[in-house]
This record gives C-alpha cells, sequence and structure tokens, in this order.
C-alpha cells in the first residue's frame, strides 16, 4: 500500500479528532510490521485499480443517494436530491460571502492552533524536562484533560459574548492538551544511553535541546499537531453553531432553522472537504518534516 | 559476611516505602489542593461574577444534581452515551474488521471513509434532525456517526498490519476461519484497536453534549446551557464540574479495561525495553 509508515506514527492512523484523549498511558508504539506493508513496491496496475475502485465507491455513493431520494424512500424535506445539492453548491460558490464564511471559520482555526501548538510545545517541553514539575503536575493533567472543551461553551459566551474569543477558547482548550500531552511522550522518550553520552561528551545545554531532544519529540510533536489541527476545525465549527460567531457552522444552524435543508447539506460536504484538506496537509507537512525518521524512511524492516 | 548485610538492607527498607509512598501522594493532591485554595481565597476576596469561588460551586452542585434532575437529566443522558458507546465500538470493530480482511472492499470504500470520518461531527445533527425528528433515536444515531470513525479505521489499520509470518503459520498448521479470526488477526489488531476506541469515548462524550444543547429540553447538555441563558452561573460552573467527573470515570473505566485487554502487550513492550 502506498501509504508510508509515518500512518503509525502514536496515535494510530485516525487523525479523527479526538478531543481530550482519555489517559496519559503511552501511546501506542510504532508497529514494525506496519513498515514492512509500507515497503511494498508501487505496482501500477495496483494502483489502477485502487483509484478505479475507488472512484467507483464515490460514483455508487453519489447513485445510491440520488436513487433513495428519486424514489421517495425519504422525504425531500429531509433528504435533497445528490444532483439538488450540488446545484446549490454550485450557486454558492458563486457567492462572495460564503468564501467569507469559509474565511472566517478558517482563521478562527489557525489562530487556535497556532496559539496551542505554541503554548502546548513551550509548556510541554518545561513540563517534560523536569522531573519535579511532571511528578506534580500529573494528577492535575489527568483531571483537566478529560473535561470536554464544549463544556467550557456557556463559560466563553459568558465571558466574551458572541465573538471570535469565545470560539478560540474552545479551540484552544480542546488543542493545547493533544499538544502539550504529546510533547510529554516525546520528551520522556529520550534514549537513557544517548543521554549519558551526550553528557559525557560534554555537550551544552542547548545543543542537547537541539541534537538530543528535538530529534527525538519531533515525531510526537507533528502527532500532536497533526490531531490538533482535526480537532480544531470540529471546535472551530461547533464554537459558530452554539456560540453563533460568523463562519460555516452560523450559516448552517440558521439554514437548518429556517428549513432550506438543501444548504444543510451542501455545507456538510463543504466541512468534509476542508476537514480532508486539513488531514492530507498535515500528513505530508508531517512526512516531510520527518523525511529522516526511520518510521518515514522504513528502512527498519522486523 | 554478606548474610548479614543483606539483613541490614531488609530491615531499612519499610521506612524508605513509607518515604517514598507519602511522597508520591504528596505529589498527587498537592497542586491540586494548592490550586483549590488560591481559588478559594481569590473568590472570597474578589468575587468575580462569572467565576465564583469552589464553595459555592460545591453548594450549587449537591443543590442541582443530586435529586430529581439526576434522574431527569443525567441518567438519561449517561444511558444514551452508553448505548451509543456500545454501538460504535461494536460496529466500528466488526465492520473493520470485515473491510480490513477483504481487499476490494477497503479499496472501494477507502476514499468514502476519509471524506466521512473528515466531516466535522456536530454539522450533522442538522442533518440528523431533518431526517430522524428531535428524539431519542436521533441523539444516540448522532454520537454513534460521530465517534464511530476512529475505531473503525483503526481496526482497518489494525487488522491490514498483522504480521504475515504469522498469518501465514496459522494457515499452514490449518487454523479454522474463526480460529484464526480470535485467535490471531483480532488480538494483533487490539492494540491499534483500544487506541481507537480512546478517541471514540472522547469524541462521544462531546456528542453528547452537543447532542443536547439544540433542539433538546433535557439533557445534561440542555442543563448546561439553559443556565448559562439564565445566568445561572454557579450552577452552570457544577455542570461544568459534572462533565468533567464523568470524562475522568470514562478514562478511569478506559484504562482498567485497555490494561486488561492489553495485558499481554504491555508484558511484550515491557521485556523488549528491558
Amino acid at each position: 500500500m502506498p501509504h508510508p509508515g509515518i500512518r503509525s506514527s502514536p496515535h494510530g492512523p485516525a487523525s479523527f479528532g479526538s478531543d481530550v484523549p482519555m489517559t496519559l498511558a503511552p501511546p501506542a508504539p510504532v508497529h514494525t510490521s506496519t513498515v514492512v506493508v509500507a515497503r511494498r513496491r508501487r505496482h501500477p496496475a495496483r494502483l489502477v485499480r485502487k483509484i478505479a475502485l475507488g472512484s467507483l465507491g464515490i460514483v455508487g455513493f453519489l447513485g445510491l443517494w440520488q436513487l433513495v431520494s428519486a424514489l421517495g424512500l425519504v422525504r425531500a424535506s429531509s433528504l435533497p436530491s445528490a444532483v439538488d445539492t450540488f446545484a446549490q453548491l454550485g450557486v454558492m460558490a458563486r457567492d462572495l460571502e460564503f468564501w467569507r464564511n469559509i474565511g472566517r471559520t478558517m482563521t478562527t482555526w489557525a489562530i487556535g492552533l497556532v496559539a496551542a501548538g505554541v503554548l502546548g510545545i513551550v509548556l510541554g517541553a518545561i513540563v517534560g524536562l523536569v522531573p519535579f514539575l511532571r511528578r506534580a503536575t500529573h494528577t492535575t493533567v489527568e483531571f483537566l484533560r478529560p473535561i470536554p472543551s464544549v463544556a467550557l461553551i456557556p463559560l466563553a459566551i459568558l465571558a466574551y459574548g458572541i465573538q471570535m474569543q469565545a470560539a478560540l477558547v474552545i479551540v484552544v482548550y480542546a488543542c493545547f492538551w493533544q499538544v502539550f500531552v504529546q510533547v510529554l511522550y516525546g520528551v520522556a522518550d529520550i534514549d537513557t544511553v544517548a543521554r549519558d553520552t551526550a553528557r559525557s561528551f560534554g555537550l551544552t545545554r542547548a545543543s542537547r535541546l537541539r541534537n538530543l531532544v528535538l530529534p527525538t519529540a519531533l515525531p510526537y510533536v507533528m502527532t500532536g499537531l497533526r490531531l490538533a489541527a482535526a480537532v480544531a476545525l470540529i471546535l472551530a465549527i461547533t464554537a459558530e453553531m452554539t456560540i453563533g460567531n460568523p463562519g460555516l457552522g452560523r450559516v448552517i444552524f440558521q439554514a437548518s432553522n429556517v428549513g432550506n435543508i438543501t444548504t444543510v447539506y451542501a455545507i456538510v460536504i463543504v466541512t468534509g472537504i476542508l476537514g480532508l484538506i486539513v488531514n492530507l496537509v498535515f500528513r505530508l507537512i508531517e512526512r516531510r518534516s520527518l523525511s529522516w525518521h526511520q518510521s518515514v524512511r522504513g528502512e527498519e524492516v522486523l | 559476611m554478606t548474610l548479614y548485610t543483606s539483613t541490614v538492607r531488609t530491615a531499612r527498607r519499610p521506612s524508605r516505602i513509607w518515604t517514598k509512598a507519602a511522597g508520591s501522594i504528596g505529589f498527587a493532591i498537592g497542586l491540586p489542593l494548592v490550586l483549590l485554595v488560591v481559588w478559594g481565597i481569590w473568590g472570597t476576596l474578589a468575587p468575580a461574577t462569572f467565576f465564583p469561588g469552589p464553595l459555592t460551586i460545591l453548594d450549587a452542585f449537591v443543590d442541582t444534581w443530586i435529586g430529581p434532575a439526576f434522574v431527569d437529566d443525567v441518567l438519561p443522558s449517561l444511558g444514551r452515551l452508553a448505548l451509543a458507546i456500545v454501538l460504535s465500538v461494536g460496529v466500528g470493530i466488526a465492520a473493520g474488521t470485515v473491510i480490513g480482511l477483504t481487499r476490494w472492499l477497503r479499496e472501494l470504500l477507502e476514499p468514502l471513509l476519509e471524506f466521512f470520518r473528515a466531516i466535522p461531527p456536530p454539522v450533522l445533527i442538522p442533518v440528523f434532525v431533518a431526517l430522524l425528528g428531535v428524539t431519542d433515536t436521533m441523539k444516540v444515531v448522532v454520537i454513534v456517526f460521530g465517534s464511530l470513525w476512529p475505531v473503525l479505521l483503526n481496526t482497518v489499520e489494525g487488522v491490514r498490519a498483522t504480521d504475515s509470518v504469522m498469518t501465514e503459520t496459522a494457515r499452514s498448521f490449518s487454523l479454522t476461519r474463526s480460529q484464526r479470526l480470535f485467535g490471531l488477526v483480532l488480538p494483533a489488531a487490539s492494540p491499534r484497536i483500544m487506541a481507537g476506541v480512546r478517541q471514540t469515548l472522547s469524541v462521544a462524550l462531546i456528542m453528547m453534549v452537543i447532542s443536547e444543547m439544540f433542539y433538546s429540553s433535557s439533557g445534561l447538555g440542555f442543563q448546561i446551557a439553559y443556565f448559562q441563558r439564565n445566568y445561572l452561573i454557579a450552577e452552570m460552573w457544577s455542570g461544568i464540574v459534572l462533565l468533567g467527573l464523568v470524562g475522568v470515570l470514562l478514562a478511569v473505566i478506559f484504562s482498567i479495561v485497555e490494561r486488561r485487554v492489553l495485558r499481554w502487550y504491555h508484558g511484550v513492550k515491557e521485556v523488549e525495553r528491558a
């Protein structure tokens, strides 16, 4: 299969938004056997077959959707036909406001992700490198992390009103834990022999950070950022739906309130495409920045 | 004379254990205690409208949730959550195994599954409200549809990554299909599956809250939104605390189950590390 072994990174392949990973248990480690699968050579015929079958799946799904609504198995007021939905999508794409809404949602997403990423990496590195802090914060982290970020929505509304800041509170809270915990794992994963070697060779603190801690923790950081990117999108849209700050989430909520069901379906498709792009881009960044790492190079066979 | 030294060592050990235990307990409750005290003092010295002190919240917690509200709002919510988690994990593992073992099916469905996984789950609430109305079924379906993907996709990936030498060994020892499935494929995939289940749990909890925030008139999510709209600040905080407790409870249950299911796996890892 063409997916290189990076898909076997700590949290498994599903970069699906897990808002609050449940425990501090170490992440499932890389499976060497996956790497073996990844090393299989790409046969052109197999690739063609894969693409053909994949497109057949999509076309089949759209056909089934069209058939169900055409036969009237479900009321048209709750399930518009596939053709109508894509026609509506075309109409919306010609409207500048639609693109502005995408821009608003993605702005919340980007600001939240950057803030959570910086906070998570800095605090994670500090807490992870100082054993006293790591022990002292353990239970607090275990208690704060499982709190679903949506529980904070009412608080965010009260504190900031119907604005982007309220949405940012939710996004940053959810994404922070993703990055923070991965950085903790990453910093804890430093090989003891490598650390002692670095010490006895008299490397300075800065040099140890750059040449030992950073390379060890980077795969974990990238996993954390990839998970956080997916979570940030989910919560940016959720916040717009519940808080009501402008963006795609508010559009879908309003459309559903006035019974404009075709728009609802069209925007569901748009959000799916956005999520897909975010996943692909972050997988690409991860692969590029870890091109030196064995899980990407895939040289380690058993 | 080595005998004597060893006796001396065993005699000294208990006191060390006690200091160690006291130390780790101190570390475990130290920071939460300090934070609570600081919060309490802050709350009494400079009372902020939206940030009541911990004692006020504790009062509100007892008044709000212990009593009829527990039966009317909390239990139905938790019931839907439990049902949805069982359905998600069951359907996810079953479908994931079938898809992971059948190559043409996997290639047929892969792009579709990637797309469905990428849809932010809360967006589907208006869709399912249109399809099913505001019912309990709708809420359960919304939770399942949102939280199914991590466990499903991780199962596919885990089943696919079964060691080929082991698969062929099992074949050549002519194990039956079900023996191979329950004796090799599922155990081999179980670390991945559990990683997926962990994500499923947290998404399910989020979806439970959100599914009750719209068009609903009961449940935990509705209550918290209601308190906020009516500026019942302490009550709202008590709801946040309750949700946090549910989250922690789920995390504890998960880690107990995981330790049982993956006991062999953690053992193998320890041996490899040593």
